[in-house]
């Protein structure tokens, strides 16, 4: 008897007969090897990011151990203390550099949720002129990625006199194409009735889009979000700011990671530091972030 | 024929004063679109835009640009050899890692799809995790790290099939390979999560009907009825992992360094960052910038045509 089916057993057998569970065209045998080889790739797939905590918790002396373990026999917290000491003693501040990355972070992902909405309401739920042809462009947006613009980014950047600000990252964040094209998907499965009863009642657009559209889609507003965060979070922007106040965390923290072999401890730690926000975030929005991607398609 | 011209023309202005009409009557629809439709010109129209222009200057910053006609493109295909390592090291890139990630994240997600519900969960979080990590891949330099303590290198040594340890990020014959895996290890991203979520829509009373119809086994429902229900998601994922694959930049600079070892691990991103950002000839990375631009659009517009024969 496979692991899936035993799984099955104990826990749908109250609820209904195992033979309607089941469906009737698999093989028992099929169904244990997939689940076997898939059971395996998920190990392979989960092993670097267990050896990356692992190592974060070494002490000094396990770290160097040979042959090396996986998991760390005596867990300390000595390389977060550590990185810390380390941050305490540079020039500018771990609050300030964790301050720039949180206020570029949250800036960024509000002002991106808000702008492509308005921009996905109308092209979702109005026909007028040059709707359809711009969100074409936007879908052709999504084709190339961000380092094709990156040098005339910083040209037009420079004109506008916003580099070495937070703007510079900021305000380009807003236009991501990815964040607007989910949310359109996603508002045009909204029922049209919705918004023509609330017409009727003489609610203007603005009420209608604030008031009744964004409550009733908030499972995009975790994908926008977590989306606009993973790649705001991840933003080195070295290119963009000079000064080393306004550097973000990652920077900051790939420049410890850099420190060579004495930093191995503490280059996990930051490893540690860096992947858990946007993996906390899935976690906790995974079920509303699926619901989402079921209108992710591309149609033509 | 002039005749048929004047009833164009009659036409046309017909259409567009429609269109205008409408257009006046929906101000509301701008007024909404106008900030987000701004900020899009302005950092990805306009970019490109900039982008073709200058590819035909010479321009450093300093002085003004250059008209010098198609010199940039010219030197970068008959002159640049590095340039055209890194189209064939992007390419190889590409062409292993788009389609084979492509093609793992369609199983994976397939495969989880009849787990039990929070297996299932648990399974997604798995499988995307590496996508979302932050830069974990710098992990994998501990695991190939070049000397007998490097895990790979002592096992491989334990199993006598190798006797000195390889210096897997400094030898050329190596890096490419292992930069493959690491980004097969990432490539479960966001196709991956629109697969998950796709296949979880695909209609029930379809499977029963299927049954009543003689489907034998799985691999049948996933080619007769699974695909062609998920033909909207397969584009997008498409999309998706062409995008990611012609952009590789940091699993490559992050491991073998940058410059790389002969050159070995270069990719166009690379080049392009290293005429952009490090010697400031704008002009050329611009033509760097427009060539991939161009890859990009061509090789997505090829790859939908394809899938939409999908199932038919």
């Amino acid at each position: 008897m496979s692991l899936k089916k035993k799984k099955e057993v104990q826990e749908k057998a109250p609820k209904k007969p195992l033979i309607k569970r089941r469906k009737p065209n698999r093989s028992v045998w099929g169904d244990f090897f997939l689940y076997l080889f898939l059971a395996f790739v998920a190990l392979v797939m989960a092993f670097p990011i267990i050896y990356a905590v692992n190592s974060a918790l070494k002490p000094l002396d396990e770290l160097f151990m040979f042959p090396p373990k996986i998991f760390a026999q005596n867990p300390t917290m000595d390389n977060f203390s550590d990185l810390f000491v380390t941050m305490g003693k540079s020039w500018v501040t771990f609050s300030r550099y964790l301050f720039n990355t949180v206020f570029i972070t949250a800036v960024g992902t509000a002002g991106h949720l808000i702008v492509a909405s308005m921009g996905a309401f109308v092209l979702a739920k109005y026909e007028f002129p040059g709707g359809q042809g711009f969100f074409k462009l936007v879908t052709v947006a999504m084709m190339f990625s961000g380092y094709v613009t990156a040098i005339p980014n910083y040209l037009i950047l420079n004109a506008l006199g916003w580099i070495d600000t937070y703007w510079a990252i900021v305000i380009p964040a807003f236009a991501s194409p990815m964040g607007l094209f989910l949310m359109k998907q996603f508002m045009e499965g909204l029922p049209t009735s919705l918004i023509e009863a609330a017409k009727i009642d003489g609610a203007n657009e603005w009420k209608v889009f604030a008031g009744i559209v964004m409550p009733n889609v908030k499972p995009a507003w975790m994908t926008l979000i977590i989306f606009s965060v993973q790649a705001l979070w991840n933003n080195k922007a070295a290119t963009f700011i000079y000064s080393e106040e306004k550097k973000t965390l990652v920077y900051a923290l790939q420049q410890i990671q850099a420190g060579g072999i004495a930093r191995t401890g503490q280059g996990a730690a930051v490893l540690v530091v860096l992947m858990i926000v946007p993996i906390a975030i899935f976690v906790f929005s995974e079920s509303q972030i699926l619901e989402t991607m079921a209108s992710s398609g591309l149609k033509d | 024929m002039k005749e048929y011209f004047s009833k164009y023309v009659t036409l046309r202005k017909h259409n567009l004063s429609v269109a205008w009409k409408k257009a006046k009557r929906s101000k509301m629809c701008y007024a909404f679109l106008a900030p987000y439709a701004i900020l899009f010109t302005l950092f990805y129209i306009l970019p490109v835009c900039t982008s073709i222009f200058f590819s035909f200057t010479y321009y450093n910053i300093l002085e003004s640009p250059r008209f010098i006609g198609l010199q940039n493109y010219i030197s970068l295909i008959l002159e640049d050899d590095i340039f055209l390592m890194a189209i064939k090291n992007t390419f190889m890139i590409a062409v292993i890692t788009g389609p084979l990630g492509y093609i793992m994240s369609f199983l994976f997600a397939w495969l989880i799809n009849e787990l039990p519900r929070w297996v299932r969960s648990v399974a997604v979080v798995v499988f995307y995790a590496p996508s979302i990590a932050g830069n974990c891949y710098v992990i994998f330099s501990v695991f190939f790290r070049g000397d007998a303590y490097g895990y790979v290198n002592a096992f491989l040594m334990n199993l006598g099939i190798i006797d000195t340890p390889i210096l897997w990020f400094i030898n050329p014959t190596y890096m490419l390979p292992i930069c493959m895996i690491v980004i097969l290890w990432m490539s479960l991203g966001t196709g991956f999560l629109s697969f998950v979520a796709g296949l979880q829509g695909v209609d029930k009373s379809q499977f029963e009907a299927g049954y009543m119809d003689g489907i034998k086994n799985r691999w049948q429902e996933l080619w007769y009825i699974t695909l062609p229900n998920m033909k909207p998601m397969l584009m997008f994922g498409a999309v998706m992992s062409i995008t990611q694959a012609f952009g590789v930049c940091d699993v490559t600079m992050a491991l073998c360094g940058y410059p790389s070892t002969d050159y070995a691990a270069r990719t166009v991103v690379t080049h392009l960052f290293d005429y952009g950002y490090s010697r400031f000839e704008m002009g050329y990375a611009s033509a760097i910038a427009t060539l991939l631009f161009l890859i990009m659009i061509l090789c997505n517009k090829a790859i939908q045509s394809m899938l939409r024969r999908v199932g038919t």
